[in-house]
């Protein structure tokens, strides 16, 4: 069993909150973006905030140190786009194994830090792998229904790349999120269990999809329960939710998610919902007493932030966490 | 709190589908196999997808839960085919809802379905028939692609055509899933043949029986595995006597069910209700069943034989919504986006309407608006309104070639649309949707993509002459993009609508954010389905209305929205008092009017009004949005603006000449000072107090450094030791005008009748900027060298203010008694007050005059309940009497 897998048995595993927008407050310019390794690159750099790794390798580290000083156990790499299929809108495909490699080891780095400093609490990272800027199983033309802008095995192949770089760099579990089509999600299962069979290793994995409105539906039209059912077939650390929707309105799915799965399970919520302006403006008092609702109820094990949230959302979270026991679970045989 | 989850059989389409021991039976939809269904297989290899779909929603319809998809053809391509299919069902998310069974005996073509199914589809099937390696290696793939699978009781030496071989294959199949490749349990189905019976054959005499022992021993020997079968081939041998055929099926499926086959590929359309089955030839099927005669084949035969060509009634059942209204059967085609009966209903349309293009207009929009409802209230999902839109599009399709006829043959778009995803945001779904409702529509459609910059945006939209500009965006940042993308238009002067759309966009962002910054129509729509209909409006050619509407309603909603505050945060009345708008008494200008006390212009000569009209306004009573005098020249109003003018100018003249409408004014200067905080005395000569205002205070919270303001702030207050002035004044150009709107509408002119009131009100409001400045220069003089346009005035640039009760700094309509009282208003000039306290003659305008320089327009938003209590108690009356009055301005 591994470290992590024994610790959330104990207790409940804060998760860290937002890295984009801790890097929006460090209004980084093209330049910066660019680092001198950069400087000339043909296309347009800014925006590309996994390249941050490279270039602003400190700002990286600085906001994970922030997290886990905000008591998080666990935080995720800056690889959110790390695959040939995202990272081609910059031109960078080449550079996706270097990318994850180094963020891995910048956020594997502190988290030993913070290990070596008080060893009763052991701190790990989750190598983050996003949905990709495309479906595979929806069609970009409506013209053409049956078009596929992405394979499976396209999908498939880029992941591979991305899940052995965030190995090769040291993370301590996978992290598949932001699931807005599953079969995206499917894809990336499906290469984690390549590399761990070609590998003969076991690496813990996470999964975390999105109910993207009040439908209650991922993106690509799927229910709780039928996302549920397409992505346990795999045996997982935890399967949750993130994203698009804040702690109170996400609790429903998470209920329906908590009661019918025998993994364990995770929540990272944005700060609200975004207000007119797109900014999150739910003060971590708030949200703490939307996730302590959850913990009330057991409904997780692993629980963390998404856009909109700071250090200090998570520390708030870290908070109440500490006081509840983690989510139970019986499988009736 | 603990969970209990059991490992029942789940699968998934877009809802997911759990195998309960409560399920009874999951009926597998078996009509999309190729080798099952000569239709099905004609429509796949003649490529006609669409008509295939209509076999699966057929199925769907019918109440299959899983839905069997087989493309096993020697003539076929088939990995081209089931990749095909499968990206067809799941763009149809009425059929999508189930999940697949992916049938094939052929590996890749298996391997290719899971490849496209985003839900957890079964396997059918694989078997130990190449042996345990390939079984195995198929069975692990099966697992990582996350299917279910069907084991067919199947190995190296054949099929399994007895009991014992039967559980002698199911039990080394499951041995091996579950211990070697460690498959979960569930989501084994074991298929342990079914084979026809009475076939004259003595070894097939027991197949039946040996199926129902087979399945019940793997339920009680092979924990969480289910069975499932293919229950027609049962009755193979009775092809063509399709009575004996359901009622084989429904008896074989009634006693499989019993003894524990749990889902099965049945035809919903060949089964008998098993309780309906004629008992004479029951008794016949059930002894063939489980073999209880030596002659039950036989006796079953001659049975048969009596049936025969009684052809069972199967007039296709018509689909109940076909019974609907024109209007209904369009509506259900768009909303359920079933494109099968869109032409005949469109056609149906057609003929009913004058020109095809009302069919566009109407029956389809209708539908559509509908689509739109459902969408933007989460009852629809993305994938189905793209569906909607594409039988819109097969609607348009049709209807092309008729509204060309119309046209002269030429081929016209309706307009050209540029869309595009702004700089730094890749999302482009919502616009890719977008742009093909549109083309939908006849709309030429000139797409950039994504991270589109804003110098290309603008430049592609003056090069290709586009009529409007569509932007989109997910992620935040975009809406700043936006932002600049819009002034980036205002550089370049376009002169084209712009349309906002994205997840994060808003209306309340784009009225603060982007409307301002571009002086053209601006519109937010946030959802694909609107689009058609706003951006049918703002193309339309006498729209100049609905763009004005569109500027004033954002307008208008950005006022509220910036009063409103972002928090909706009100201070007690005590705590705005403390932050009103302060003024430097000690260094301040306060002038003494040159006249103090009341005056009254009895028979003021009209004519000197004609400069001062405002006649934006007046153009605006009549529908007619524009400001003058551009609009007189404006391309689409203007002839009807100028002609307009023409007749208001000569009724102004007959005005004037005939003096058919008579002015009076009653104005009056006073000693005034500000006493807790919001009431203002007046005083007369010897200083004794002549009337009191009551002001209203701002209570929303405001920005650090921003005051609460009320009127009261911009005079003195007693303790200051200065004295102050205030005035108060009354205008009407009313008088005639009733009598003479009258006199019109008996000659049925019912155009001059509107026009002499309009001009009336006008020429009121020209009365009271007159009378301000004459107050501002003359008679308070503290502005005697002021030198304004009428067009400055207009724009209100003149020193000091005049607001009215009733309008937004002093909405208290109370005030205006007070007025009356003090200016003897009714006496001196005859302008009476309603009891809603509505001014008469209506072309009227009573308010104060604020001479100070400092003093300054402003809108009083919400107060709370605190304010209104101290007021009801400064005014004397109720509580409720004061929230009557004050309603509108009250907080929630």
């Amino acid at each position: 069993m591994s470290r992590i897998e024994q610790e959330i048995n104990k207790h409940i595993l804060v998760l860290d909150g937002a890295m984009g927008t801790m890097l929006q407050e460090y209004n980084f310019t093209e330049q910066d973006f660019r680092g001198e390794r950069f400087k000339d690159y043909p296309s347009s750099l800014k925006g590309n905030n996994d390249l941050l790794s490279i270039t602003q390798p400190q700002a990286i580290a600085d906001v994970h140190r922030k997290y886990f000083e905000a008591g998080a156990d666990i935080v995720e790499t800056n690889t959110f786009s790390g695959t040939t299929i995202a990272m081609a809108d910059y031109n960078m495909e080449d550079l996706v194994y270097e990318l994850n490699y180094e963020s891995a080891k910048i956020a594997k780095q502190v988290a030993e830090e913070f290990t070596k400093a008080n060893p009763e609490k052991p701190r790990f990272v989750a190598g983050s792998i996003g949905p990709t800027n495309k479906t595979a199983s929806l069609s970009p033309d409506v013209n053409k229904p049956e078009y596929r802008a992405i394979t499976f095995d396209e999908l498939r192949i880029a992941y591979k790349q991305q899940v052995e770089a965030l190995i090769d760099g040291g993370v301590d579990v996978l992290l598949v999120e932001t699931i807005f089509d599953t079969l995206n999600a499917k894809a990336a299962l499906f290469a984690i269990e390549e590399v761990k069979e070609d590998r003969q290793i076991d690496m813990p994995i996470m999964v975390s999809g999105t109910i993207t409105d009040a439908s209650g539906r991922t993106l690509s039209g799927q229910t709780v329960e039928a996302f549920l059912t397409s992505v346990s077939h795999i045996p997982l650390l935890s399967v949750g939710f993130n994203c698009a929707l804040g702690a109170e309105q996400l609790k429903p799915y998470l209920q329906r998610l908590s009661d019918k799965t025998e993994f364990f399970t995770s929540a990272h919520p944005n700060a609200g919902l975004p207000n007119a302006f797109g900014e999150y403006d739910q003060t971590p008092r708030q949200m703490q007493q939307f996730i302590e609702d959850y913990l009330q109820d057991e409904l997780v094990n692993i629980i963390g932030g998404c856009c909109g949230t700071s250090p200090a959302h998570i520390k708030a979270i870290a908070e109440v966490a500490k006081n509840y026991k983690p989510r139970k679970i019986v499988l009736n045989v | 709190m603990s969970r209990v989850v059991s490992k029942y059989l789940t699968l998934s389409g877009l809802e997911s589908l759990v195998v309960t021991p409560e399920s009874n039976f999951i009926n597998v939809g078996e009509r999309t196999n190729v080798t099952g269904s000569r239709k099905f297989l004609r429509l796949i290899k003649e490529e006609k997808y669409n008509e295939a779909l209509e076999v699966a929603r057929h199925q769907v319809d019918g109440g299959a839960q899983i839905l069997d998809v087989n493309m096993d053809e020697g003539m076929l391509d088939g990995v081209y085919a089931m990749t095909t299919f499968l990206n067809l069902i799941a763009s149809e998310p009425d059929i999508a809802r189930i999940p697949i069974m992916i049938d094939s005996s052929k590996w890749e073509i298996i391997e290719a379905g899971l490849k496209v199914v985003q839900g957890k589809c079964v396997v059918n099937s694989i078997s130990l028939k190449e042996g345990e390696a390939e079984f195995i290696r198929q069975a692990k793939l099966v697992k990582r692609y996350g299917a279910a699978v069907i084991v067919m009781a199947f190995d190296e030496v054949g099929q399994a055509d007895t009991y014992e071989r039967r559980i002698e294959i199911c039990e080394r199949s499951y041995n091996i899933l579950v211990n070697v490749v460690k498959f979960p349990a569930q989501d084994i189905i074991f298929d342990p043949n079914i084979f026809p019976v009475a076939t004259g054959m003595e070894e097939h005499r027991k197949n039946a029986l040996d199926f129902f022992y087979a399945t019940r021993w793997i339920r009680e020997n092979l924990p969480y595995a289910n069975v499932s079968g293919g229950v027609s081939n049962v009755s193979f041998s009775f092809r063509g006597n399709n009575t004996v055929r359901e009622a084989m099926h429904s008896s074989f499926l009634f006693h499989a069910i019993k003894n524990g086959m749990n889902l099965g590929i049945v035809n919903p359309t060949m089964l008998e209700v098993y309780d309906e089955i004629d008992k004479e030839l029951l008794q016949c099927v059930e002894d063939v069943l489980f073999d209880r005669r030596d002659d039950a084949t036989e006796r079953l035969l001659d049975f048969a034989e009596t049936v025969k060509g009684q052809k069972k009634e199967s007039i296709e059942k018509v689909l109940e919504w076909r019974n609907g209204t024109l209007q209904d059967r369009i509506t259900y085609a768009l909303v359920k986006g079933i494109d099968a009966f869109i032409i005949e209903d469109v056609e149906e349309a057609r003929l009913a309407s004058e020109k095809p293009i009302e069919v566009i207009e109407g029956h389809l929009m209708i539908g559509m608006n509908i689509v739109g409802d459902l969408f933007g209230s989460g009852k629809m999902f993305l994938p189905q309104v793209v569906k909607s839109a594409r039988v819109m599009k097969k609607a348009v399709a049709y209807l092309q070639p008729f509204i060309e006829a119309e046209k002269d043959g030429k081929q016209e778009f309706s307009g050209k649309i540029l869309m595009a995803t702004v700089k730094g945001d890749v999302h482009d779904i919502g616009k890719n949707i977008v742009s093909v409702v549109l083309g939908c529509n006849n709309y030429e459609i000139v797409d950039l993509g994504v991270m589109v910059p804003p110098e290309k945006i603008v430049e592609t939209a003056i090069k290709e002459k586009v009529d409007i500009i569509g932007l989109s965006g997910l992620i935040t940042p975009s809406l700043d993009e936006m932002a600049y993308v819009s002034k980036e238009m205002q550089k370049k002067n376009l002169n084209i609508p712009l349309i906002i759309g994205g997840a994060t966009t808003s209306r309340a962002h784009t009225s603060v954010k982007i409307a301002p910054n571009y002086s053209y129509t601006v519109v937010h729509i946030n959802d694909a389905s609107r689009a058609v209909t706003v951006v049918g409006n703002l193309l339309q050619k006498d729209n100049k209305i609905y763009k004005e509407q569109i500027r004033e309603e954002y307008d208008k909603f950005r006022e509220q929205f910036l009063k409103r505050g972002r928090n909706k945060e009100y201070l007690p009345i005590e705590e705005a008092r403390k932050n009103k708008f302060k003024i430097d008494w000690n260094s301040t200008e306060i002038v003494e009017p040159k006249q103090l006390g009341i005056q009254i212009l009895e028979d003021f000569d009209i004519t000197l009004l004609e400069d001062y009209i405002d006649w934006s306004p007046f153009f605006r009573s009549w529908d007619l949005h524009g400001k003058y005098p551009q609009i007189l020249k404006d391309e689409i109003v203007g002839n009807q603006a100028s002609e307009l003018f023409k007749d208001a100018q000569e009724l102004l003249k007959r005005i004037f000449d005939e003096k058919l409408l008579k002015a009076k004014a009653v104005f009056g200067l006073f000693p005034a000072n500000t006493i807790n905080d919001d009431d203002l005395e007046l005083y007369d000569k010897s200083g004794n107090i002549e009337s009191t205002f009551l002001t209203l205070r701002q209570q929303s919270r405001k920005a650090e450094g921003k005051p609460n303001i009320g009127l009261a702030d911009f005079i003195a207050p007693k303790d200051s030791g200065k004295q102050d002035y205030i005035g108060a004044f009354c205008v009407s150009t009313g008088f005639g005008a009733a009598k003479l709107a009258k006199e019109f509408e008996e000659n049925h002119d019912d155009y001059n009748a509107i026009m002499i009131k309009a001009l009336a009100d006008r020429l009121a409001e020209a009365f009271a900027e007159y009378l301000h400045k004459e107050v501002r220069t003359k008679y308070w003089s503290y502005a005697s060298n002021e030198s304004l346009s009428n067009e400055e005035l207009i724009k209100e640039h003149y020193k000091g203010i005049r607001p009215a009760p009733g309008y937004p700094a002093c909405p208290d309509h109370l005030e205006k008694k007070t007025i009356w009282k003090l200016l003897n208003v009714k006496e001196n000039i005859g302008v009476e007050l309603t009891d809603s306290l509505a001014m008469w003659p209506a072309a009227s305008v009573s308010g104060y005059y604020f001479g100070n320089p400092e003093a300054r327009y402003f809108g009083l938003g919400k107060i709370t309940e605190d304010q209104v209590k101290d007021y009801a108690r400064r005014r004397g009356i109720s509580t409720k009497e004061a929230k009557k009055w004050l309603n509108p301005n009250i907080a929630d």
